[in-house]
């Protein structure tokens, strides 16, 4: 767990220092609501206090990272709440949970408040200077569309409004702060999941699969592969989210699987479903083929069948 | 030939530099010996002595009656004293014969054994697996009619970390094992003999392979855990995998440890019993090292050969630490299958785990599984006692290694669980 806050504190560093104090509130709003509501669960069943495994903070971060700097704290508090609750606590606590907390958290704030979360937003300023975008002036906000919002509707558009995606590259990898916490930089996010991967904690075998399927479809639908995998919460969700120990399957072949299975939803999600940001929904819908996957995937047993290699 | 990779496995730190280096050096006389009448996988032994009774070091002194049994004799000249109930290492309580060693003893003499081939030969030495598992060797070199023997392997991986005593064994007696080798082919029309030694024994690779000569193949494999385990030997070797609920014979394989095979040449060669065995003593102890032990010989008489243990000590362990017992006293004799004696300080085993910590389904035990089980599965439904579910997950093909438990972030008892799983199931009449 430890390593996973480890490996997410660059890119949330970074967000909050170009986001603001904003951000800094909407991670102590989500962790303060998932500890604090597991040490609640906790004293009022009367079961041993677990918030010290440091999986519910890891949910809070999670959370935190998945909404943009603007989603009102009440609301953040609310997704906390039934990340660990519904989600978690009510299946048996930590390892039993059949859905990832946090995409519940998330979801439940996507399908509740219909809007918020990829609503045109209030450009969020700096931390020292709320509105310290060059060539501005004093302007009270600005707003910004996310990106993928403004490609799926240029492609709507047929291409009518001339977007060149590969534009969006350097700001995408570095400082985009059109999105969620967790979207300001891809590059910081990889560099934490390449830590997770080369310290033996996840499985490359989910991100691969992940990446590598929404790269392909994005080719095969005729859409900028690069971008798309930069874009919207898929880094997030391909190296911290997918990757969870309790919701991904427990086979090499059932994890790559999984991860190709998340990125397919992912992308048709993108290209054809109602919001261009599918990752909670391709995640959680994968989550829920786990066991199916543990169940057909089960490894052979030593001397069980299939004879000499 | 290069060897094949068995899948699963851990790389536990070896902790052999303190002992692989030193010779093995002979233990004094100890005080009494305790020879239980069950050193062994099968029926218990009949003593033939009674108390008072004068006798010789190589005398038989609990006879064999069944067939998987193995007979005992006294490793030293002395007075039988008593006929006695011991705990042995296991922790059960059985019948032994007490013997009050002469204070001077002569260990190049001993009595002759008799048995005209080479089976009944073994069979009346006494002989057992000395890697631990002390299942009869001379059982072992009858196999079934309908599964012919084509390759005899000598297991020298020892692959527990803190033992070196087959290290030794193949430095110093060479000779022996090769020996061995050739008359459990011989016995069992084996044509062909391989010797398995872990990479990180290279000076036992070269002796071996020097005492050896065309006779047999020193197969140089990965150091990983279990190696030594014999399906994941015989996997690695031959890439071959024993059936279910079948031996190693389905496969045309007898697997031996290199110190029983220097045993069998003993005996067959020198008609010398099974008397004494060289036992690694290490951890917090004054000299470690490789000890020639007289079978029966207290642990805590070997200890102080060893010079005592040293501070703090939190557990003591027979054999090694991945598949040992520990032991709730040291009054307990060295058997024939006590390979080591371990002693740890406290911090250096295992954290007590209190209560069931969670399962994160991190799957790592699956990842380490040698068998490819999956143990997380079994483990949480032994802790339900669904004892049937275990089964279809194939509890009963685990080898108990540890290595799910080894693994394990959150320090889940995962082999204990399974092993409660296969008592049970075994209590059922459901086979390994």
């Amino acid at each position: 767990m430890l390593w996973v806050v480890v490996a997410l504190l660059p890119a949330t560093a970074w967000a909050v220092w170009n986001m603001g104090s904003i951000a800094a509130w909407l991670l102590a709003a989500c962790i303060g609501s998932t500890v604090g509501t597991e040490w609640l669960w906790n004293r009022i069943a009367r079961r041993p206090q677990t918030i010290y495994d440091g999986s519910a903070l890891v949910t809070g971060l999670l959370l935190a990272l998945a909404l943009p700097p603007r989603t009102p704290l009440w609301m953040a508090v609310a997704g906390g709440i039934v990340a660990i609750a519904l989600a978690k606590m009510l299946f048996g606590g930590l390892g039993w949970n059949l859905f990832n907390p946090a995409l519940v958290g998330r979801a439940f704030i996507s399908i509740s408040w219909i809007g918020v979360l990829s609503a045109v937003q209030p450009h969020p300023g700096g931390w020292f200077n709320a509105l310290d975008v060059p060539g501005n002036g004093d302007l009270d906000a600005i707003t910004g569309a996310t990106r993928l919002a403004i490609a799926a509707a240029d492609r709507a558009a047929d291409g009518a409004y001339g977007v060149d995606l590969t534009e969006y590259y350097a700001p995408l990898l570095f400082r985009n702060l059109e999105g969620c916490l967790g979207e300001v930089s891809a590059a910081l996010l990889v560099a934490g999941g390449v830590l997770l991967i080369v310290k033996g904690i996840i499985d490359w075998r989910i991100p691969a699969g992940y990446i590598g399927t929404v790269a392909l479809l994005s080719w095969a639908f005729g859409s900028d592969p690069v971008f798309n995998v930069l874009a919207g919460g898929l880094m997030l969700g391909a190296f911290y989210m997918a990757t969870d120990y309790v919701t991904s399957p427990m086979t090499p072949l059932g994890r790559l699987l999984f991860g190709c299975g998340c990125g397919l939803f992912n992308a048709v999600g993108r290209f054809y479903g109602p919001m261009p940001e599918s990752t909670t929904f391709a995640i959680l819908f994968m989550n829920g083929l786990v066991p199916l996957i543990d169940r057909w995937l089960k490894p052979r047993t030593y001397g069980w069948g299939r004879g000499d290699a | 030939m290069s060897p094949r990779r068995f899948r699963g496995g851990i790389h536990p730190p070896d902790h052999k530099n303190k002992t692989r280096g030193g010779s093995t050096a002979r233990i004094g006389v100890p005080e009494r010996v305790v020879l239980p009448m069950v050193q062994h996988l099968g029926a218990p032994c009949v003593p033939v002595v009674e108390t008072g009774e004068v006798v010789r070091r190589g005398q038989l002194v609990g006879r064999a009656e069944a067939m998987v049994s193995a007979p005992v004799h006294t490793p030293v000249d002395g007075t039988v004293t008593a006929l006695v109930e011991t705990l042995t290492i296991t922790g059960a309580r059985v019948k032994a014969i007490e013997i009050a060693p002469e204070a001077k003893q002569d260990w190049d003499r001993f009595v002759p054994l008799e048995g005209a081939d080479v089976v009944r030969t073994v069979r009346a030495a006494g002989i057992v697996g000395l890697g631990g598992a002390a299942f009869p060797s001379a059982v072992k070199l009858t196999p079934p009619q309908d599964m012919p023997i084509s390759t005899v392997i000598l297991n020298g991986c020892e692959c527990e970390p803190y033992l070196t005593c087959d290290h030794r064994t193949m430095l110093e007696r060479s000779g022996r094992v090769v020996a061995g080798g050739r008359i459990i082919a011989q016995a069992v029309g084996a044509t062909r003999v391989v010797i398995g030694i872990e990479a990180d024994k290279y000076d036992a690779v070269d002796t071996m392979r020097s005492a050896a000569g065309e006779s047999a193949e020193v197969l140089v494999l990965p150091a990983r855990y279990p190696q030594g385990a014999e399906k994941q030997l015989i996997r690695s070797v031959l890439g071959r995998e024993v059936p279910h609920g079948a031996l190693p014979a389905a496969v045309g394989v007898l697997v031996h440890n290199v110190s029983t095979a220097a045993a069998i040449a003993d005996a067959v060669e020198d008609r010398r019993p099974l008397m004494e065995r060289v036992v690694t003593v290490t951890g917090h102890v004054a000299h470690p090292g490789n000890y020639l032990v007289p079978i029966g010989t207290l642990v805590s008489d070997v200890l102080a050969a060893a010079g005592g243990t040293v501070g703090d000590v939190d557990r003591v362990i027979a054999g090694g630490p991945m598949t040992g017992m520990p032991l709730a006293g040291l009054d307990v004799p060295v058997v024939k299958a006590t390979g080591g004696i371990v002693v740890f300080a406290p911090g250096e085993t295992a954290p007590a785990v209190l209560g069931d910590q969670p399962c994160i389904r991190c799957a790592r035990c699956v990842g380490a599984c040698p068998m490819w089980l999956e143990p997380y599965a079994i483990g949480i439904y032994a802790n339900r006692r669904d004892w049937d579910v275990t089964e279809r997950y194939h509890a009963m093909d685990c080898i108990e290694c540890g290595c799910c438990s080894y693994v394990c972030p959150t320090n889940r008892p995962l082999v204990q669980l399974i092993r409660r799983a296969k008592h049970v199931l075994m209590e059922r009449g459901a086979k390994t």
